[in-house]
């Protein structure tokens, strides 16, 4: 294994900026090892080495001619498929989009090309980022680098996957209902979800409108900050995107003393269901928080427990109008009825829907369009919204006693593949803690707290923080990051088994 | 289809109290389209003003067009509406191939304008229209149904879209039912219409271009015994794309459901078509059976919230509201009420406006707009506005006829070249060769010829019968086809003849 793949990102970046390496021989190593395991973990629906080399060498000859850079110019990254990339397939893990291309850049992918990052090509993920364990891609599931039996977490298991397998220093993630967050807990990984607005959705194929939020994943939490300033801040293409400074994420990595901070932990998000390793890592954690410091705070979020069942109102209904659109008439799929010999454009539209949407794309389909029906409305989605705001209040008293919330990022680690496929309810629950932050609009942070006793893979902790206070999450992950890192003698990734490599 | 004898109007308005609703889109004329940056211009290539926003590609996003939401709040002002202090957009879902999203963005429960009204003047006499809502949405594209037989969907080998449309802004005005109008339903309908167009077109808003769409009406109507019982059944009528065809139509449809009701039948709630050709509407969706657009706030945009600032600022740009401006061009063109109700009935105020600001005469250029050009509208079926034909144009035309290079004949001639797109008043003039002669030479000679050929009647003149000189100046004027300045024939005969 190269030495440079298990270099975080700003390691990376000062060896390159002292000439030591190139961005050519860093972008190739990551291939390289892409090539080498790619096979057994999956983490990519598509590489695009050539495109990837094209960057390194132009930023090379840039770096060569004095010209000044951007911190993280040279250094590869992976992006979810759920993004558009310019003349890179795009298939948001679906057949439905199979071999479309995109005519444009995502703002996200934008901004990494002008800041000088290669793309190394687009990670595997649930089909239209609906599921927790990648199982739901249409091309093939996304194994877990500490055990290929198990699931790397979804939607964005393909991104976590390649940062923890070190295919890649640097993904791009995004985060429905704990779409980053979760893969990272059980991948051993940084994942952050900044507040809703802080990045732009323009050329993020839309899942749920309202609750949809690109981020960083990462192996370390400086990386992570330097990431999200590379990608957040305002976009006019998105109206939703907010007109504001970027919170200043690095400066709270940097400067980051807990002392005096107020905790809070929230009693809703523990106990039943969450596995006891889990659970032990995370008052571990607790105990280092408040060796550092801050002062844990209990706090109740009565409205929580209504997360799950409010998300799986909202996200259906605006999942079932935002995937309308995909009906074989302009691009992607298109599937004939058996049987038809002359059939309508709507014969069409329903046998491709039919053909290229797999079984939980259909089901949440469905059920968005029941609840936004006439009749059932009030009952459902407009009663969903109330409950929202609801849990958003929650969140608001909660902000008044203390700076930031912290629980389980999710509440079991990784499952064997196959698991839960067959049963929603129970995949549905991992998302239970990461849920009501993606409700409110409010950002989060999951990094690893450790290994659970029971089965030795990693267990995450989740730090919260009111809307624009993301750099509140940097300065609480980067403090117990690095007692984490002392306690551990380095980085837990280290413990993960080496990878096979095929030859 | 049966053939059944339709009830004759006016037994169907003896016996029912017609209820109007009318649905008025207007397309704005930004330069850019509702939620993206591309041109609006009307009759490019197809798809060709198209981008990732409004061909739907995954992942693109919509942003509202601050021009689009000002002409909503003028056109709601301009409508005595309240202007919403915080409203937002709303998806439509329906799946049909021009719609690129699947999903129309509108507004639904929560429109920008709202409880207005308007006063519409018909035959002296006004009536008040009570506006429920304006709200903004965009435009579908176009299908172009191939190899069928009618240009419609049924029986079409196959259909080509063009997206140019989609996400051109529009704004869609609503009545409240419009009761009380009686037998005059139809022409109150039209009025209104035609009361809209002139709206829109003083804010500016709307080129209003009825035959290309940017001004298009979906008519309600219902019957009831009496204006005391309850509304019955409606029909909404679609596709009535002149102003002449919200009345025919209006006409039909009260005729027809007068036929049904009189019968003992019941009107079946339907969107139904009118169609221009045979004076008939055909049902299409059944309002029964309609779909469920599922609505819910669009969440890919933020709410509208125009402060009360931006919206006094509006206020203070609406132009003069019509019935103020008609009495003021009256007075200054000295119209009497007759000459102004029938140029405001074609639709010419505007139109005789911009030719007087063009140099003509109030007189000649009434004369030109609500006679001559009026009948051409008329006999071509489309609207005065609608023709290849600009005040300016007239103006020049009436300036040649002023300066005697034209005469009235000749001018027409003008007129239909211009019309024909052969280019300007001048170039039809000298491409046709059309001008007055008045040159004694040339006239000279015809003068000379037309003497020798009718003995008769030179002597007639010859004795003191001046009023002969009629048929010689006609036997000249056929001679130079008609392009004889006819004052100086006549004054060239007498003086051969000695007159």
């Amino acid at each position: 294994m190269n030495e440079l793949i298990t270099r975080s990102a700003v390691e990376l970046a000062e060896l390159l900026a002292a000439g030591e390496v190139s961005s050519v021989e860093v972008t190739q190593a990551h291939l390289d090892r892409i090539a080498a395991v790619d096979g057994a973990v999956h983490a990519f629906l598509q590489v695009d080495a050539e495109g990837a080399l094209r960057t390194a060498a132009d930023v090379d000859a840039r770096r060569a001619a004095g010209e000044a850079l951007a911190p993280l110019a040279g250094i590869p990254i992976a992006v979810k498929d759920v993004l558009a990339t310019k003349g890179i397939p795009t298939t948001c893990g679906s057949k439905i989009l199979e071999g479309w291309v995109p005519p444009y850049d995502a703002t996200v992918v934008k901004r990494l090309k002008e800041a000088g990052l290669p793309i190394l090509g687009k990670t595997n993920m649930d089909e239209f980022a609906m599921g927790s364990s990648t199982e739901h891609s249409a091309y093939g599931p996304t194994r877990n680098p500490w055990d290929l039996e198990r699931i790397p977490g979804g939607s964005g298991g393909g991104s976590a996957a390649a940062v923890a397998g070190y295919l890649a220093p640097l993904a791009i993630g995004t985060d429905t209902g704990g779409s980053i967050r979760q893969p990272s807990a059980v991948t051993g990984t940084i994942g952050v979800k900044p507040t809703y607005g802080g990045v732009s959705r323009y050329g993020l194929i839309a899942l749920a409108s309202s609750l949809d939020q690109a981020g960083p994943v990462t192996r370390t939490v400086l990386d992570a900050a330097l990431l999200h300033e590379t990608i957040a801040g305002h976009d006019p293409c998105d109206s939703t995107s907010i007109d504001a400074p970027v919170p200043p994420v690095l400066e709270a990595v940097r400067n980051a003393d807990l002392s005096g901070l107020r905790v809070g932990v929230v009693s809703e998000l523990r106990g039943e269901g969450y596995q006891p390793g889990i659970e032990a890592r995370f008052d571990d954690a607790l105990k280092l928080l408040t060796s550092a410091g801050a002062e844990i705070v209990e706090v109740s979020c009565a409205h929580f427990v209504y997360g799950l069942a409010t998300y799986y109102l909202i996200l259906p209904s605006e999942a079932s109008s935002n995937l309308a659109k995909f009906d074989a008439m302009r691009y992607g799929l298109r599937v004939l009825p058996d049987g038809v010999s002359d059939p309508t454009a709507e014969q069409v539209m329903a046998a491709t829907r039919e053909a290229g949407f797999g079984p939980e794309v259909k089901r949440r389909i469905i059920l968005g369009t029941y609840a936004l029906s006439s009749g059932y409305w009030d009952a459902y989605y407009g009663s969903a919204q109330k409950v929202r705001t609801l849990i958003r209040r929650d969140f608001d008293a909660a902000y008044e006693k203390v700076d930031v919330l912290v629980s389980p990022t999710a509440p079991t680690t990784a499952f064997p593949i196959g698991a839960k496929v067959d049963d929603p309810l129970a995949m549905y629950l991992n998302d239970i803690a990461t849920i009501p932050a993606s409700l409110a609009g409010m950002p989060g942070l999951s990094l690893p707290s450790g290994l659970a006793d029971e089965d030795g893979l990693p267990a995450g902790i989740q730090v919260l923080a009111p809307a624009m206070a993301d750099d509140r999450l940097y300065r609480v992950a980067a403090a117990l990051e690095s007692m984490l890192l002392e306690q551990w003698g380095g980085p837990l990734l280290s413990q993960a088994p080496e990878l096979e490599v095929a030859r | 289809m049966t053939v059944t004898t339709l009830v004759s109007y006016d037994d169907a308005v003896a016996q029912f109290d017609p209820v109007l609703g009318l649905e008025v889109h207007v397309e704005l004329n930004t330069v850019s389209k509702m939620f993206c940056g591309c041109s609006t211009e009307f009759g490019a290539e197809p798809n060709t003003q198209v981008c990732p926003v409004c061909l739907g590609l995954p992942g693109a996003l919509p942003v509202a067009n601050e021009s689009a939401v000002e002409a909503a709040i003028r056109i709601g002002l301009a409508l005595n509406c309240s202007i919403a202090e915080w409203c937002r957009f709303a998806r439509k879902n329906y799946f049909y191939p021009d719609m690129p999203k699947n999903f129309q963005t509108s507004q639904y429960d929560e429109p920008i304008a709202f409880d207005g009204w308007t006063e519409v003047e018909l035959d002296g006499e006004t009536y008040r229209i009570e506006i429920e809502r304006a709200h903004m949405e965009e435009d579908t594209g176009k299908s172009l149904h191939v190899g069928g037989a009618t240009g419609r969907i049924h029986g079409a080998e196959r259909s080509l879209l063009d997206y140019n449309r989609a996400g051109v802004p529009l704004i869609e005005i609503v009545t409240k039912p419009i009761e009380g109008t009686g037998a005059k339903a139809p022409e109150v309908a039209r009025a209104y219409v035609t009361h809209l167009r002139e709206l829109m077109a003083a804010l500016g808003v709307s080129d209003v271009r009825m035959e290309q769409g940017s001004l298009r009406c979906d008519a309600n109507v219902s019957l009831r015994p009496d204006a005391q019982a309850e509304y019955g059944l409606r029909t909404e009528t679609k596709n009535v794309n002149s102003l002449r065809s919200v009345e025919r139509a209006l006409r039909y449809e009260i005729c027809r459901q007068a036929t049904v009701l009189a019968d003992g039948g019941r009107v079946t709630q339907e969107t139904r078509h009118w169609h221009e050709d045979t004076g008939v509407t055909t049902p299409g969706r059944s309002k029964e059976e309609a779909e469920d657009y599922r609505y819910f706030p669009e969440p890919d945009l933020v709410p509208i919230a125009p402060s009360r600032e931006w919206v006094d600022e509006l206020r203070a740009t609406l132009p003069e509201p019509p019935a103020v401006r008609r009495a003021r061009l009256q007075e200054a063109w000295g119209f009497s009420d007759l000459e102004m109700r029938d140029a405001a009935g074609a639709g010419a105020l505007p139109l005789i406006e911009a030719t007087v600001g063009a140099g003509a005469a109030p007189q000649a250029a009434r004369k030109w707009w609500s006679g001559e050009l009026a009948r051409r509208a008329h006999a071509d079926g489309v609207e005065l506005a609608e023709l290849s034909i600009t005040p300016a144009e007239v103006a020049q035309i009436q300036a040649m006829i002023d300066a005697g290079r034209l005469n009235d004949k000749l001018a027409r001639q003008v007129i239909d070249g211009v019309l024909a797109d052969e280019g300007s008043p001048e170039d039809v003039v000298t491409a046709r060769g059309l001008e007055v002669v008045s040159d004694d030479a040339a006239l000279g000679t015809a003068v000379d010829q037309a003497i020798a050929d009718n003995p008769d009647v030179a002597d007639k003149i010859r004795s003191g019968k001046v009023a002969a000189a009629g048929a010689l100046i006609g036997v000249v004027m056929k001679q130079m086809r008609g392009q004889a300045d006819a004052a100086r024939v006549r004054e060239l005969i007498l003086e051969r003849l000695g007159q």
